[in-house]
């Protein structure tokens, strides 16, 4: 090529190397075992999801959906477990979002990321989601029945024979299962806060907004599909708690619907686990205890799918990325 | 300090630096002083002593944490001319920039001393309430950032925050802020699309519009421009000379050839020191000091 500029050509290339390079394989082995670990999984899920779809499908209609159990539960529906559930979760969203939600705000908006008392509650949270299901389960019985519903009692219900607010209900096993889902909200709040530019605050602060207003403005609706999915995220998880609403709240069997906060109420995954343990007759109660789980299952799948669909809107819907 | 920056304070007219005499001959020696021959510049001459001061600086340090980035600047910014601040990348500019409306506060660890006196108040401590102060010295950044609404609640949103909710008076500002950022007539019929659907130089504009919807009488840019192609440019340069009559602008930029063309005075910093300030003309044909006339004529930075 007549390119090279004259006199470049002549010099010397770099000096040849005095080691010798080793040279690798295929990397064939690592492939197959990534592949097997995963085939291992999807295999799992298959089973499970055949296992409960054959065991569940004679039992599953519109009348196993709406009907109360009979028969000490080797007959009928599975309603009231079905109400239980939606009635506990929301009241569960209502306690943890906001608390979640103002957490999160606090964390990434007034404090310095790298300060003790940030960390020290960064540490509180991550021990929080650690801590295990049955350990919340007694926590509430003895914080919110015994403490906060026996101190509701002695302070305006002194006169009433017997406990109005100190037993097991649903306002108890509800704020229960949001402590434990906090940190689901919390740190998916937090995802969300981080993504915000910079640029999109000092805009706000720049033409005279104040922090409140710029986090009203600005930074919560930025960060709304984020706190969605950490709610949603939230309910998926504690839609399928047994664990801490077994103290707190769930009933064996009740002929009523929860009307009132401090009522009981049945509610999936602890009927599941009623029907697995304690039914008098465990063989005639299995189709329903199938259909039953399946019911859990598409409820928290069709929860865990809507969540991603949402995230994957938001990353897509993301300014200049 | 040259002798026509004199440090004085207080909200009294002023007159500003006296210009050099029209014509008068370069200095033997001196390089062509851009190396684009032709420079234009914002106004050819300086009137004398027709302008009020409108934002005096004094012994203003600046530390972020136990690193000062200013020092001792003192500097008294013209009402209604647009001032440039030159120099190198980390000289401290937009660093001075930002102290004029106190967006440092939003730093953690940053701590000025000395004083800014915006007319005759010092905005550190006779203006408690950001938010007044924030309206009356709006400000520009380098990177467009509208917010993620629609091109109308963007010009919107510093009305609104400031309390101004009769939909009539925020409709007829929106529209007198998006004309006097030669917007309205590419986005009257899309004041309710995203203001993302707009190009980089429109975003720029509709943020330019942004600011002067809460009617400031001190305009800051930082670098408004620079990351906008060559048409772009033009419209934000053309916007800043329209915009000139009616308000102060600083405006922080690291294109000589820009500063030359729209300013009124320059003032050059260099390693946090603000090194020379005068007219523009003068800064670029004429400078006092040799670091200056290094730095316009591109020898070094």
């Amino acid at each position: 090529m007549s390119a090279v500029p004259r006199g470049l050509a002549a010099r010397p290339g770099p000096p040849a190397p005095d080691f010798q390079l080793k040279a690798k394989g295929t990397g064939l082995l690592p492939k197959s075992l990534t592949l097997a670990a995963v085939a291992i999984i999807a295999l799992m899920l298959a089973v499970i999801l055949a296992n409960i779809l054959i065991g569940g499908r004679e039992v599953l209609s519109v009348d196993f959906l709406t009907h109360p159990p009979e028969q000490g539960m080797q007959a009928g529906g599975i309603f009231p477990a079905i109400f239980g559930t939606v009635a506990l979760v929301l009241l569960m969203t209502i306690a943890v979002v906001p608390i979640g939600v103002l957490t999160a705000v606090y964390l990434h908006e007034y404090t310095r990321p790298d300060s003790k008392i940030t960390r020290l509650i960064r540490i509180a949270i991550s021990n929080l989601a650690g801590v295990p299901s049955i350990v919340f389960g007694l926590f509430g019985l003895g914080f919110f029945i015994g403490f906060v519903g026996g101190g509701l009692d002695a302070v305006f219900h002194g006169g009433a024979p017997g406990p109005v607010w100190g037993q097991p209900a649903i306002v108890w096993a509800a704020a229960t299962l949001a402590l434990l889902t906090l940190p689901v909200v919390i740190i998916s709040t937090e995802e969300a806060l981080r993504t915000i530019p910079g640029e999109l605050k000092d805009a706000s602060y720049a033409l005279g907004a104040t922090k409140l207003q710029t986090i009203r403005r600005i930074i919560l609706p930025q960060a709304m599909p984020g706190i969605l999915t950490g709610g949603i995220l939230a309910v998926s998880r504690g839609a399928g708690e047994v664990a801490p609403i077994m103290f707190t709240g769930a009933a064996y069997y009740l002929p009523y619907l929860p009307t009132r906060l401090n009522d009981q109420f049945m509610e999936l995954g602890y009927h599941i686990y009623v029907m697995a343990t304690q039914s008098p007759d465990i063989e005639a109660t299995k189709p329903i205890l199938y259909g039953t789980v399946l019911v859990l299952l598409v409820l928290t799948f069709v929860l865990n799918f809507t969540a991603i669909i949402i995230r994957s809107r938001l990353r897509a819907r993301r300014p200049n990325a | 300090m040259p002798e026509d920056t004199p440090p004085t304070a207080d909200n009294r007219p002023r007159p500003t630096p006296p210009a050099l005499p029209d014509g008068e001959p370069a200095r033997p020696g001196m390089a062509d002083p851009l190396r684009a021959p032709q420079v234009r510049f914002a106004r050819p001459s300086e009137p004398e002593g027709e302008t009020a001061c409108k934002i005096t600086v004094d012994h203003q340090n600046f530390f972020y944490g136990h690193h000062q980035a200013l020092f001792d600047i003192n500097l008294q910014i013209a009402e209604k001319r647009v001032t440039a601040l030159i120099g190198p990348s980390g000289c401290g500019k937009s660093t001075f920039l930002r102290t004029l409306n106190r967006m440092n506060d939003t730093i953690p660890g940053t701590r000025m001393e000395g004083t800014v006196r915006l007319g005759g108040l010092d905005i550190y401590r006779d203006i408690a309430d950001l938010s007044t102060l924030r309206t009356r010295v709006g400000m520009v950044f380098q990177k467009s950032n509208p917010f993620p609404k629609s091109v109308f609640d963007n010009v919107a949103y510093g009305l609104r925050v400031n309390g101004v909710t009769d939909r009539q008076i925020v409709a007829a500002s929106v529209e007198d802020a998006l004309r006097r950022s030669f917007l309205w007539d590419e986005v009257k019929d899309k004041l309710d699309q995203s203001a993302y659907m707009l190009s980089g130089g429109q975003q720029q504009r509709l943020c330019i519009a942004r600011a002067l919807a809460v009617r400031p009488e001190v305009l800051l840019m930082d670098e408004p421009a620079s990351a906008l192609d060559p048409i772009s440019t033009t419209k934000i340069e053309d916007l800043i000379g329209d915009l000139r009559d009616n308000y102060t602008i600083v405006i922080v930029t690291h294109n000589m050839q820009q500063a030359a063309r729209i300013s009124d005075y320059t003032a050059f910093f260099y390693e946090g020191r603000l090194i020379e300030y005068g007219p523009t003309r003068r800064i670029f044909t004429k400078p006092s000091l040799k670091r200056t006339e290094d730095y316009v004529t591109g020898r070094f930075g």
